[in-house]
């Protein structure tokens, strides 16, 4: 049993500078050793993380301006109607004089949707909304109209980008884990090449996969041509709408997979190769080695990957930002780069604080839900 | 009595030394350009003749990179810590001069006399900023491409029409030589859209905002004649005569230099790059007329006094001193910028009569006009952006610019009107 002058002795200089001189310190008061221990990065987190989401938090209240001489006022939920606000509105068809439809090269002709969101005085709910989709509903046409079209395509595109590069990236570097998970000769040069891009800054890799994609002579383009000798159409892989999306989607997931790599592999080192020997002997093969002993192994890091990626998608910005700017048409908008060009670009500081506090209440849902479904059942 | 005296003899010291460093004021100048080096060796050339001319001020020079340099004045206005001398680039100085980060200047009279109209700041009567050059944007062509096809060259005087510059498109494409037959450096995204394209616009008859009220963007940028220019804009790309928004940036900077695009709407700063790929067959040519004038972005990086600022006096002495046909020349020479004044034009290396550019002085002189200069232009600029890439993209015009229209009106709706009304 050591005395507390004894402790003291024992510390370092510090500690004994810190406290008063007959503290009991290691004795009776480890918290006070913990919350020392953790004082540094709970400062940093409560005045990088903490205060600015609070400030955003209060700021999505108000009409807070980046720069301006007028003073900021709270202005309630208007910052999140004017976001969130959805309408569904019929559309009727033209008829001429005589109350029949008009047709127009054999389809329905209909008005105009801006004769009824622009300065029409019967329709002032509709006023500035723009059509999101729409569907054939017998001879109407139903309209979805959003006040902020932007914002529900950058939401809908960050959505799709989450949910399509969870499993694409995780299952990825799960299978380059299990490749290198051997014992050959130079396979940590193997392991560092597929780690190699994670190193690479990402606005780096966007600008190289730029030029790769490049429409005109990029090296993807030459590269299937030269595949399919010659028959591959040259395709503008970032100027297209259709291909955008999907371009950025598998660029991000090539950078990532090697950080997500390593961790399935220490995941993988954590199973004892005796259960694979006793699955050996009772005559698995490598498929039910994989599924009775690896996967059950490898579940906690599953859930850990499978939520960090989901999390690192939702916030998805420098590739928008370098790549495309959210073109073309809106195909690559993302939550987080249309929160920065708002709050920052348009000086509206006040919107993009609620763009901000909207998604930290979708992560937050998504990263809960995730929790639940993957939670231990016993 | 030794120490005594010691002591004595420090404290004597340290009184001279303190008063020598009151005597002479400094004044802090923050500069966009970081390795821009031709340009920032001219500024520290003004600077040094400055300091050296008087015995109030020592201006001290911080470089600053461009990319960074707006946000860095965004951060150090809200932090209470401008520097004296501002630079700034020319539509942004109202948006500053509206948030209170600008002090009006107060120049001897006749300081800005024969300086180009666009050089000079005013925001609601007041002179805010004062330009030591001006960029020129125009068509970079080759004498020997246009002969071949018949296509007419163009003067200031008889600018193409809108149908001359159309068929001439169609019939440099039809000739299968190039890639495109005008690039218009859709990769230079930000600045250079609103900048290099809403001249187009005006051309046509329309506008980034009502200039009378410069309250509401509701007809000048929906109305027919910004449908035109949409329609006509979206056609380019279209019928292919035009690369589109991801067009590689190596495109943009080679394709005129290695003949992959016939004409090239670029600026002055590339003008002697173009001129030494293609030699004695260089054309500038100015924009072409669409009904309402041939008409060309104008205003450039300039000079303004911060509101914080506790020397006033001494900035406008520097920026009057910087006012010298001699510093014009300095930047024209180092960097290729043209100058603001007709008399430095004459005495620079690109732009006196005869030499390379000298069409850029011209082009300026007669072509420029300002961006809206109102508090509301960086959004509104970014709005701009986004609706001419739209439609190049293929989105329906009409929508498109409505929308902008929206987003504009909203915008100054929100800030009160940006000081243009009592509201």
């Amino acid at each position: 049993m050591t005395t507390a002058a004894e402790a003291r002795r024992n510390s370092p200089l510090w500690v004994r500078w810190l406290l008063p001189k007959d503290a009991p310190l290691f004795q009776r008061n480890d918290a006070v050793v913990g919350w020392l221990m953790a004082a540094p990065a709970l400062i940093i987190l409560t005045v990088f993380l903490v205060v600015p989401f609070l400030m955003a938090f209060t700021m999505s209240f108000t009409n807070q301006r980046l720069a301006s001489p007028n003073p900021a006022e709270w202005v309630g939920l208007r910052n999140f109607e004017r976001l969130l606000n959805v309408q569904i509105f019929s559309l009727e068809p033209e008829r001429d004089a005589a109350g029949h439809i008009v047709y127009d090269d054999g389809e329905i002709a209909y008005p105009r949707l801006r004769s009824f969101t622009r300065n029409n005085p019967d329709y002032p709910h509709l006023d500035g909304m723009r059509e999101l989709t729409s569907w054939q509903a017998g001879e109407n046409r139903t309209i979805l109209l959003a006040a902020d079209v932007v914002f529900f395509r950058a939401l809908i595109n960050t959505l799709i980008f989450a949910a399509v590069i969870a499993p694409l990236q995780g299952g990825l570097a799960l299978l380059l884990a299990l490749l290198l998970n051997q014992a050959l000769p130079y396979i940590s040069i193997f392991r560092s090449v597929y780690f190699a891009p994670v190193v690479v800054s990402m606005v780096v890799v966007s600008l190289l996969w730029r030029f790769i994609y490049d429409g005109q002579n990029g090296l993807l383009n030459t590269l299937l041509g030269i595949v399919t000798f010659g028959s591959f159409q040259p395709v503008d892989w970032l100027g297209n709408p259709y291909t955008a999306l999907p371009a950025m989607i598998a660029m991000s997931a090539w950078q990532a997979v090697g950080f997500h790599m390593v961790i399935w592999l220490s995941g993988l080192q954590t199973i004892p190769t005796s259960l694979y020997e006793a699955a050996g002997l009772d005559g698995c093969g490598a498929w039910k080695k994989f599924r009775y002993v690896t996967w059950p192994g490898l579940r906690n890091t599953a859930v850990l990957v499978l939520i960090v990626i989901t999390i690192q998608a939702m916030g998805l910005f420098v590739q928008v930002d370098v790549m495309t700017r959210g073109g073309p048409l809106d195909a690559t908008q993302s939550v987080v780069y249309q929160a920065v060009q708002r709050g920052y670009a348009k000086q509206d500081i006040a919107e993009g604080s609620a763009i901000s506090v909207i998604l930290f209440v979708i992560v937050f849902v998504i990263a809960m839900a995730q929790r639940y479904i993957t939670r231990e059942r016993n | 009595m030794k120490k005594a005296a010691s002591l004595l003899v420090l404290v004597v010291m340290l009184i001279t030394v303190s008063g020598l460093a009151s005597a002479q004021t400094e004044l802090s100048f923050w500069y966009h350009g970081a390795g821009n080096t031709a340009e920032g060796e001219v500024f520290q050339m003004i600077v040094d003749d400055f300091n050296a001319s008087q015995s109030d001020y020592v201006v001290v020079v911080e470089d600053f990179p461009q990319a960074n340099y707006n946000s860095s004045i965004v951060a150090a206005a809200a932090a209470g810590d401008m520097p004296d001398i501002v630079d700034i680039d020319g539509p942004v100085f109202a948006n500053w001069a509206w948030s209170g980060w600008l002090a009006p200047l107060s120049l001897s009279e006749g300081a800005t006399e024969g300086l180009l109209p666009s050089a000079i700041s005013e925001y609601q009567g007041d002179l805010y900023a004062v330009g030591l050059w001006e960029a020129a944007v125009a068509v970079f062509a080759r004498r020997s491409v246009l002969d071949a096809n018949d296509i007419r060259i163009p003067t200031l005087d008889e600018p193409w029409t809108a149908d001359e510059f159309d068929a001439a498109l169609e019939a440099l494409q039809a000739t299968g030589e190039f890639d495109v037959a005008l690039d218009l450096g859709m990769v230079w995204t930000g600045e250079w859209y609103p900048y290099a394209f809403s001249p187009f616009l005006q051309s046509f008859g329309g506008d980034m905002i009502d200039r009378d009220t410069y309250l509401t963007a509701e007809g000048a940028l929906n109305g027919p004649e910004a449908v035109a220019f949409g329609e006509w804009w979206q056609s380019l790309f279209e019928r292919g005569l035009a690369y589109g928004t991801s067009q590689d940036g190596a495109d943009r900077d080679t394709c005129f230099i290695d003949n992959r695009c016939a004409l090239q709407w670029n600026g002055n700063w590339a003008g002697a790059a173009a001129a030494e790929a293609a030699g004695d067959d260089i054309l500038f040519l100015p924009a072409p007329d669409f009904g309402h004038g041939n008409i060309i972005g104008a205003a450039s990086w300039q000079l303004g006094l911060s509101a914080t600022s506790e020397h006033p006096e001494g900035v406008n002495a520097f920026i009057e001193f910087a006012l010298q046909d001699e510093y014009f020349v300095a930047f024209s020479d180092g960097n290729g910028l043209a100058p603001p004044t007709k008399d430095a034009a004459g005495l620079t290396m690109n732009y006196s009569s005869g030499a390379a550019m000298e069409v850029f002085y011209e082009l300026s002189e007669a072509q420029g006009l300002v961006r809206p200069v109102t508090p509301g232009y960086p959004t509104m600029a970014l709005i701009f952006e986004k609706a001419l890439a739209d439609i190049a993209n293929g989105a329906d015009v009409q929508d498109t610019l409505d929308a902008a229209v929206d987003e504009i009106d909203q915008d100054i709706e929100d800030n009160m009107g940006y000081g243009f009304e009592d509201m």
